[in-house]
C-alpha cells in the first residue's frame, strides 16, 4: 500500500503551559496578548502522518486548520513538522471562540469533498473545549468507519489496525479505508520543528478559504451561559491520629 | 566506551563527603569559642525554640555538591533583622564564630561550616513585604526562595532580573550575598545594577539601614555594594529593595548544532546582531554535556544527530510578531553563513522549557556521575573552549575522567568541569593550579559568578592585585574586628 493522501486537522489553542484567566465578563477565557501554539492532540496528529509519510505509507499531506489569521501560524508549524500543503479557513477573530465541533466538522467534510483524501487524522480533542466530537461527527458525516483515541496505528492493505485507550484499557479494531481516526497522546512523540524545515515551509503553499466559500453554516448551536475558575481549595485538617480522623470523618457525615 | 558510562562504572555507589577542613589540612581552627548550654539558652530565649536547631543537622553542615562538610552543632533561625541583631551581638561578644546560610546551594563551600561555626540561617525570614506596581519594585527579606519571588511579582506583571537553575532553593539574600550570576546577565545585567537599597546586620549587631527604593540616588558612598558579593564575610543581609524588569510577553527559544567552537562563536555574533535589545540568553554546551544529560536524566536533545557544540539563544520581547521576525531573520543569516549544521526552534512553552531545561540540568546530570571538579572562569570568548580542550589533555591518562565545557557564552563565562569517579588529589594536582595560572595568564576571572567561599579562596591573586587584596582585609576588619563572620571563606588564608 502506498501514496495515501491524508487530511490532517490541526486547531491554536492557548498554549498548555499558561495560566488561564477568565475574562471579567465571566463568558470565556482572556485570549489577548496570551501565548498561543498547536493543539497538542494535533501535534501527535501531525506526528503520525509524517511518519507515514516516511514509511512511504503516505504519499502527501495536507494541514488544514478553521480560525484567524493567526492559525496561519500553526499551519506553518505543521509544514515544518513535515506537511505538504496547509488549507487555512478563515473566520474573524473573535468568532473564533464559537467555533463549534458541529461546524467544524461541516467544514472539514466540504475539504474531505474537495480533496478527497485516503484518511482524515485529527487530535483526540482540543485543550480549550475538551469537546472530543469533531472526529465522530466528521465520520458520521462522511458516513467513514473511525478510530477514535488512536495509540497504536497501523497500515496494511487498504485498511488500518488500530489500538485504542479506553476506560477498560486497549481495544484493537481494524477499519478499512478511507477512514477518520483521531490522534492521542501516547500515539508519538511529536518532533521538533526544524531551523532548516522551518525555513523550507515558508515555501509551502497554504491556500486560504472562508466557510462561506465551502458553503457551510458555522452559526453555533450551543451558547456559553457562564464561564467560572473552580472553587479554591479549602485547607485541610491535619488530625494526630487514627481515633480523631474516624471521628471527624463520623461528624462530617462521611461515615 | 562513552566516556560518561565509563566514568560512571567505575564511581562507587556514594559520592565521598570531603569535610572542608580535611580537604585543606593545613587549615587549623581559630581562636573562636566554643558553644556552651548557656549560649544555647540564650539563643532560644531571642529566636524561640522553634529557631533553634541542634540534631539533624546534615542538611546544613553539607553543601549542595556534597564535596564539603562541618561540624556544626547548633542552627539559629531568627525571624526579624532585630533577632538577627540580636543573636550576632552576642556571638561577637562571646567570640563564636557564624556562617550566614541561605538555601545552600553554593557551589564553593562558602555556605557551610568548617569546623564548629554556628550557622545563622536566614530561612524564617521570608517575608515579601511590598511590591510597587507602577514603579516596578518589590521590598522583601533575604530569605524569600527565588522561584517564589518571581511567582510573586509575576502576579503584576513583573520578573526577577536573576534567574538561576537553583531558583527552586536559592534565597534572595544569598543570591546578594554571592552576587549570583545566571542566565539573564546578557540581558538585565549584572544584579548589583538592580539593588536600590539593603538593610545588613554588621558582626556586632548594629543595623545598618540602606532601605531605599529610590532609582537615582547619589548621596554619598554606595556601601550596599560592598555586602553585594562579599559572601557573608563583612554582615548578614536581611532585606532588599529590587528593581524589576516586565514580564516579557513573547519568549522564544532556538537551538543550533555547530561543528566548532568558532562556529559557535559566529553564531553568537550574527544572532547579537540580528536580535539585538530581545536577546535574553546566550548558552552553550558541548557535546559530552548533551550526552550526559540524555543518560543520566533521559532528556533527549531535540535535534536528530549529536553534535560538537550547542548554541542556545533565548527571546524575550512584548509583540510576538516583531519577535518572530527578527527571529526569521536571524536564523537565515546563521544557515547561509553555515555556522550551524542544524537547529530547532520551539512551538510551544512546553518545548522552550525543555530546551532550557537540557542547558540547566548538566549541573545535577554530571553530580550524579562522579566527583566534580567545577571551574566557573571569565575568559577572552576565542579563548573560552581552549582551556577545556587544554585539560582534557592534561587529563587524558587519568582513568574514568572526562572534561566538559558549557556556560553563559553572552557573559563569556565558561564552566569548565572534569569528572572523576571519586575525590582523587592526583587528579586534583593536575588541575590545580594550572586553570588558575592559565585563566590569569589570559587576565579571566577564577571566579565569575559562584564566588570564592572556601574552595578558591586562597587562589584569590590570581585575580586581584596585591593591593586590592590588602585594601579588602582592611575592610574585612573595620566590619568584623573579631572576625567572627563565615571565617576561612573569600580571604586567603594560606597563600
Amino acid at each position: 500500500m502506498s501514496g495515501l493522501r491524508v487530511l490532517v486537522g490541526c486547531k491554536r489553542v492557548i498554549d498548555y503551559a499558561v495560566k488561564i484567566r477568565v475574562r471579567p465578563d465571566s463568558l470565556g477565557v482572556v485570549t489577548d496578548g496570551v501565548k498561543h501554539s498547536m493543539n497538542p492532540f494535533d501535534e501527535n496528529a501531525i506526528e503520525e502522518a509524517v511518519r507515514m509519510k516516511q514509511k512511504k505509507v503516505v504519499k502527501e499531506i495536507v494541514v488544514a486548520s478553521c480560525g484567524p489569521s493567526q492559525s496561519q501560524e500553526t499551519i506553518r508549524t505543521a509544514l515544518a513538522m513535515g506537511a505538504d500543503r496547509g488549507i487555512h479557513v478563515e473566520v474573524p477573530a473573535g468568532t473564533d471562540a464559537n467555533l463549534q465541533p458541529l461546524a467544524v466538522a461541516k467544514i472539514f467534510s466540504k475539504l474531505v469533498e474537495k480533496e478527497k483524501p485516503d484518511l482524515v487524522i485529527l487530535g483526540k480533542q482540543a485543550i480549550d473545549d475538551d469537546a472530543n466530537q469533531t472526529t465522530q461527527l466528521l465520520a458520521g458525516m462522511l458516513d467513514w468507519p473511525q478510530g477514535t483515541m488512536a495509540s497504536v496505528v497501523n497500515a496494511s492493505d487498504g485498511s488500518l489496525t488500530i489500538t485504542r485507550e479506553i476506560d477498560g484499557g486497549l481495544e484493537d479494531i481494524s477499519v478499512s479505508l478511507p477512514a477518520v481516526i483521531s490522534a492521542d497522546l501516547r500515539l508519538n512523540e511529536p518532533r521538533y520543528a526544524t531551523l532548516p524545515n522551518i525555513m523550507k515551509a515558508k515555501k509551502k503553499k497554504i491556500e486560504k478559504m472562508t466557510p462561506d466559500k465551502l458553503g457551510v453554516d458555522i452559526t453555533p448551536r450551543l451558547k456559553i451561559l457562564n464561564v467560572v475558575d473552580p472553587p479554591v481549595r479549602q485547607a485541610g485538617d491535619k488530625v494526630p491520629d487514627v481515633t480523631t480522623l474516624v471521628e471527624k470523618l463520623k461528624e462530617k457525615g462521611h461515615l | 566506551m562513552i566516556p560518561v558510562r565509563q566514568c560512571l562504572k567505575l564511581a562507587p555507589l556514594c559520592c565521598q563527603i570531603r569535610h572542608g577542613s580535611r580537604m585543606f589540612p593545613q587549615l587549623k581552627r581559630g581562636s573562636f569559642n566554643r558553644i556552651t548550654d548557656e549560649d544555647v539558652n540564650l539563643f532560644a530565649g531571642i529566636v524561640g525554640q522553634n529557631g533553634i536547631k541542634t540534631e539533624e543537622l546534615d542538611h546544613y553542615n553539607t553543601d549542595w555538591l556534597n564535596t564539603v562538610s562541618g561540624f556544626t552543632e547548633l542552627v539559629v533561625s531568627p525571624k526579624s533583622v532585630e533577632e538577627v541583631a540580636a543573636v550576632l551581638r552576642h556571638c561577637n561578644g562571646r567570640r563564636l564564630a557564624v556562617v550566614p546560610q541561605g538555601g545552600n546551594t553554593g557551589l564553593v563551600g562558602g555556605s557551610n561550616p568548617v569546623f564548629d561555626e554556628i550557622v545563622l540561617s536566614l530561612e524564617r525570614l521570608n517575608n515579601i513585604s511590598h511590591i510597587d506596581p507602577y514603579a516596578g519594585i518589590v521590598e522583601c527579606e533575604a530569605g524569600v526562595i527565588l522561584q517564589n519571588l518571581s511567582d510573586k511579582v509575576g502576579e503584576h506583571g513583573y520578573t526577577v532580573p536573576l534567574d538561576l537553575g537553583a531558583r527552586g532553593s536559592c534565597f534572595i539574600g544569598g543570591n546578594l550575598a554571592t552576587h549570583a550570576g545566571g542566565l539573564r546577565v546578557v540581558r538585565y545585567g549584572q544584579l548589583r545594577g538592580s539593588v536600590l537599597g539593603m538593610r545588613v546586620v554588621l558582626p556586632d549587631g548594629q543595623i545598618l539601614d540602606g532601605r531605599s527604593n529610590m532609582r537615582k540616588d547619589n548621596t554619598g558612598y554606595d556601601i550596599k555594594q560592598l555586602f553585594i558579593g562579599s559572601e557573608g564575610t563583612l554582615g548578614v543581609i536581611t532585606d532588599v529593595s529590587l528593581l524589576l524588569p516586565q514580564t516579557p510577553v513573547s519568549v522564544n527559544m532556538a537551538l543550533f548544532g555547530c561543528d566548532s567552537f568558532d562556529d559557535v562563536i559566529k553564531c553568537y555574533r550574527l544572532s547579537r546582531q540580528c536580535l539585538g535589545e530581545i536577546v535574553s540568553a546566550c548558552e552553550f554546551m558541548d557535546s559530552l554535556c548533551m550526552t550526559s544529560v540524555n543518560d543520566i536524566l533521559g532528556l533527549a536533545s531535540p535535534l536528530e544527530d549529536s553534535h560538537p557544540f550547542y548554541y542556545l539563544v533565548e527571546t524575550s520581547g512584548m509583540n510576538m510578531d516583531h519577535d518572530m521576525e527578527k527571529l526569521e531573520t536571524c536564523i537565515e543569516k546563521v544557515f547561509e553563513s553555515g555556522c550551524a549544521t542544524d537547529g530547532v526552534m520551539a512551538t510551544s512553552k512546553d518545548q522552550a522549557r525543555h530546551m532550557m531545561s537540557l542547558r540547566e540540568n548538566i549541573a545535577p546530570a554530571l553530580k550524579a556521575v562522579g566527583f566534580n571538579y567545577k571551574y566557573d572562569v571569565s575568559l577572552p570568548i576565542q579563548h573560552m573552549y581552549s582551556l577545556v580542550e587544554k585539560i582534557r589533555n592534561k587529563m587524558r591518562k587519568t582513568e574514568g575522567a572526562f572534561s566538559v565545557g558549557y556556560g553563559h557564552l553572552g557573559d563569556n563565562n565558561l564552566h569548565l568541569n572534569i569528572i572523576t569517579p571519586q575525590y582523587c588529589t592526583q587528579a586534583l594536582s593536575l588541575i590545580e593550579p594550572f586553570v588558575y595560572e592559565e585563566v590569569s595568564r589570559l587576565k579571566g576571572s577564577i571566579s565569575a559568578e559562584h564566588g570564592m567561599g572556601l574552595k578558591k579562596a586562597n587562589y584569590l591573586r590570581y585575580s586581584k592585585d596585591p593591593s586590592m587584596i590588602a585594601m579588602m582585609r582592611s575592610l574585612k576588619d573595620v566590619f568584623d574586628p573579631n572576625g567572627i563572620m563565615n571565617p576561612y571563606k573569600l580571604l586567603p588564608w594560606n597563600d
